[in-house]
């Protein structure tokens, strides 16, 4: 047996199968402790310069989400009047951004906007490049506070969590048995948003709405269609199921669509637009929710101009105007909040397309 | 086995080894059905709902995809090969059939399905050619095509995603059609059962695929053409892979370059559980398809019965251990039965 062969087929195939990630199932750092120290104050009056450079470094190119995320940025960049330079790895390893956060900073680049692929294993070369006088920011996945200014946060958990409910509870009609059908039983951002989504439905409010059940279709069609099917047949009364993941989200949709289910069982969660939008025109979903990535990319920009042009430092309680988003403060450890997420009915589904 | 019967062996010894090991083919398919009973019954008396015809039909769909899988890989199995990627070529052929869909909006349906065929046909073809020309073990061959088309899957799509709303109507209504109530998609499944148990039940090169797992020096020696038969088994299980592909873009509509990750597994289990022996020589895609149809209908029924997720695996992998037991004594026995039967007729 040519065991060489093997190895070699076997490696080029699991670097090939690491490409992969975005959406809504990793775990974003934002909930870690500490904050970046800044001596030196901002000057809230001061002009965004214009002829920045600024680097953009999502986890991987080609990926769908941070092709969005990008053209909010590249449009901030043209309305700021400055120079936003995507680049990235193809594949969405922990070390993998390393040369390309070392590249920025030796082209004396003015800021660095970067969605880490893993909190440590960049922030030695962030904090190396922010030594060489680059601003950092972060967002959709935080790096380690310390090697980084601000943190661009895509939602609070709470936002998330509580606007999953109340979408469930306007489609159910305020009462009965609802679901959770989640991703796999341990990812960090589902469980947080299963807790909140708890700590709600205990809120008066809620009192006509009971969870039966928490289900995990582990992020993957086959398993999410029969878990799916599990829920509607163990619980005869079901009224809603929430589905917070993407991938969940979208099965459920077509499981439902395709079944007598369909209209007498309401659904929700997180998933995009063009996913969605065949589920929303056929009425078995009538509102899911995500936030925009490209809106996302616009902000983490704007704050990476705000942070070059010293109009902010990153220390808690400044202010600062990010375009056509209005004013945003930064919070605790540094971080921004993009704001809820954007709710897509049949009404406003036609205006999005990612 | 088989291979040291010679002319000389009686004839009421012969018919009695065969009646023993067509019996014991017989109870191998009789005791899943067994099975899926003691599974499907004490579901139903705690949930009437799970015999209900809505999730009769999800029960039969769930399977069914599996079940095609394992049709195509009994006939690698028989051969006493294994056919690994098979994960990889549905997910390769259900991403370019349903891109092929969306970039071409007026695609006829068998067309396009068509199309997700050729591509399972290709990659078979490939796996083919290295383990019967290449005469590198199917094992090593198909374990490292299985990351290179999953691998080639991922650099087409380059992180994109087909959606429902891309696909044609017609290719999703396949996916929820019904004929008299049974959905179109096991249909399909039947049709393909049926033909290759006919194969290889009634015709000659399907018999010389029992005799190659068997013994295949000695299939050699009998004049089967071997690397030919081992092509072809390969060619099949791709091809069939490559439909079920395209049946799964009609099923789940949302489809990226993740999809099938892992299913070689199930698939591999599928046909362990029917009576498919891993070494070669006996089985049926009957038993196979079955074998399929439990695997799926216990999953559901740990989702009806409200099993706690974290232990749904744990139990469903306890029940393959079982019937891979139960197998090898069957096998052990039926091994044991032949031999007494062949060393009474040289005496």
């Amino acid at each position: 047996m040519n065991t060489r062969l093997v190895l070699a087929l076997v490696v080029s195939g699991a670097v090939a199968l690491t490409a992969c990630g975005g959406g809504t199932t990793k775990d974003s750092a934002g909930d870690q402790t500490g904050g970046a120290t800044n001596a030196a104050k901002g000057d809230p009056n001061a002009a965004l310069k214009e002829g920045l450079k600024i680097t953009f470094l999502p986890k991987q190119v080609n990926n769908p989400y941070f092709t969005v995320a990008q053209k909010g940025a590249e449009q901030a960049g043209t309305a700021i009047k400055a120079e936003v330079k995507p680049t990235g790895p193809s594949d969405a390893a922990a070390s993998s951004q390393v040369t390309y956060i070392n590249t920025a900073a030796q082209q004396k680049q003015d800021a660095l906007v970067i969605s880490a692929n893993d909190a440590n294993a960049v922030a030695p070369a962030l904090k190396s490049a922010r030594q060489q006088g680059l601003k950092v920011v972060t967002f959709d996945s935080d790096a380690a506070p310390d090697a980084r200014d601000v943190f661009i946060n895509q939602a609070t958990s709470n936002e998330i969590a509580a606007g999953q409910v109340k979408l469930i509870s306007e489609a159910v009609g305020g009462s009965g048995e609802i679901a959770i059908l989640s991703a796999t039983p341990n990812a960090t951002n589902q469980n947080a948003w299963i807790e909140v989504m708890k700590t709600e439905l205990a809120k008066p409010e809620y009192s006509g709405l009971e969870l039966v059940e928490t289900a995990y279709g582990n992020d993957d069609d086959q398993t999410s269609f029969q878990k799916t099917q599990g829920l509607l047949q163990a619980h005869p009364n079901l009224k809603g199921i929430i589905s917070p993941t993407t991938v969940g989200v979208a099965a459920a949709a077509r499981y439902l669509s395709s079944s007598e289910y369909k209209g007498k069982v309401q659904l929700t969660g997180l998933g995009t637009p063009n996913q969605m939008r065949k589920f929303v025109q056929d009425g078995t979903v009538k509102s899911f929710a995500l936030w925009d990535p490209s809106k996302l990319g616009y902000l983490a920009t704007y704050t990476a101009a705000a942070l070059a042009s010293g109009q902010i430092t990153g220390a808690e309680g400044e202010k600062y105007k990010a375009g056509d988003l209005g004013d945003y403060t930064i919070g605790a450890k540094g971080e921004v909040v993009l704001g809820p997420p954007t709710v897509f009915t049949k009404d406003n589904i036609d205006q999005f397309d990612f | 086995m088989t291979a040291q019967l010679t002319p000389a062996v009686a004839p009421s010894r012969r018919t009695a080894a065969r009646r023993l090991s067509t019996r014991v083919g017989r109870v191998r398919e009789l005791g899943i059905v067994v099975a899926l009973a003691l599974v499907v019954i004490p579901t139903a008396i705690v949930n009437p709902r799970f015999i209900q015809p809505q999730s009769l039909r999800d029960l039969l769909l769930n399977a069914s995809i599996v079940a095609l899988l394992a049709v195509g890989q009994t006939l690698v199995v028989i051969t006493r090969n294994v056919d690994l990627s098979v994960g990889s070529v549905l997910g390769l052929s259900a991403f370019l059939t349903a891109q092929h869909f969306a970039d071409n909006p007026g695609t006829p349906l068998l067309l396009g399905i068509g199309f997700g065929i050729a591509v399972g046909l290709a990659c078979g073809l490939l796996n083919g050619l290295l383990v019967a020309l290449g005469n590198v073990p199917s094992l090593v061959v198909t374990l490292g095509t299985l990351y290179v088309f999953r691998g080639v899957d991922f650099a087409l799509a380059q992180g994109k995603q087909v959606n429902a709303a891309n696909l044609p109507d017609a290719l999703l209504n396949l996916g929820s059609a019904r004929v008299m109530g049974i959905p179109v998609l096991v249909l399909i499944t039947l049709v393909v059962i049926v033909v290759a148990a006919v194969y290889l039940r009634s015709y000659r090169s399907g018999r010389e695929l029992y005799a190659i797992g068997s013994n295949p020096e000695a299939a050699t020696l009998a004049g089967i053409p071997v690397a030919k038969r081992m092509l072809t088994t390969f060619v099949l299980s791709g091809l069939v892979a490559g439909l079920a592909g395209a049946l799964w873009v009609a099923r789940y509509g949302t489809v990226d370059a993740a999809a099938g990750t892992g299913l070689e597994l199930q698939v591999v289990a599928a046909v362990v559980v029917g009576g498919v022996a891993i070494f070669g020589g006996s089985g049926t895609v009957t038993g196979a398809a079955l074998g399929a149809l439990l695997l799926g209908t216990i999953t559901s029924c740990l989702v009806v019965l409200q099993i706690p997720a974290f232990w749904q695996q744990a139990i469903s992998g306890a029940l393959l251990l079982s019937a891979i037991t139960v197998d090898r004594l069957l096998a052990l026995r039926l091994a044991k039965a032949l031999r007494t039967s062949e060393g009474t007729s040289h005496a």
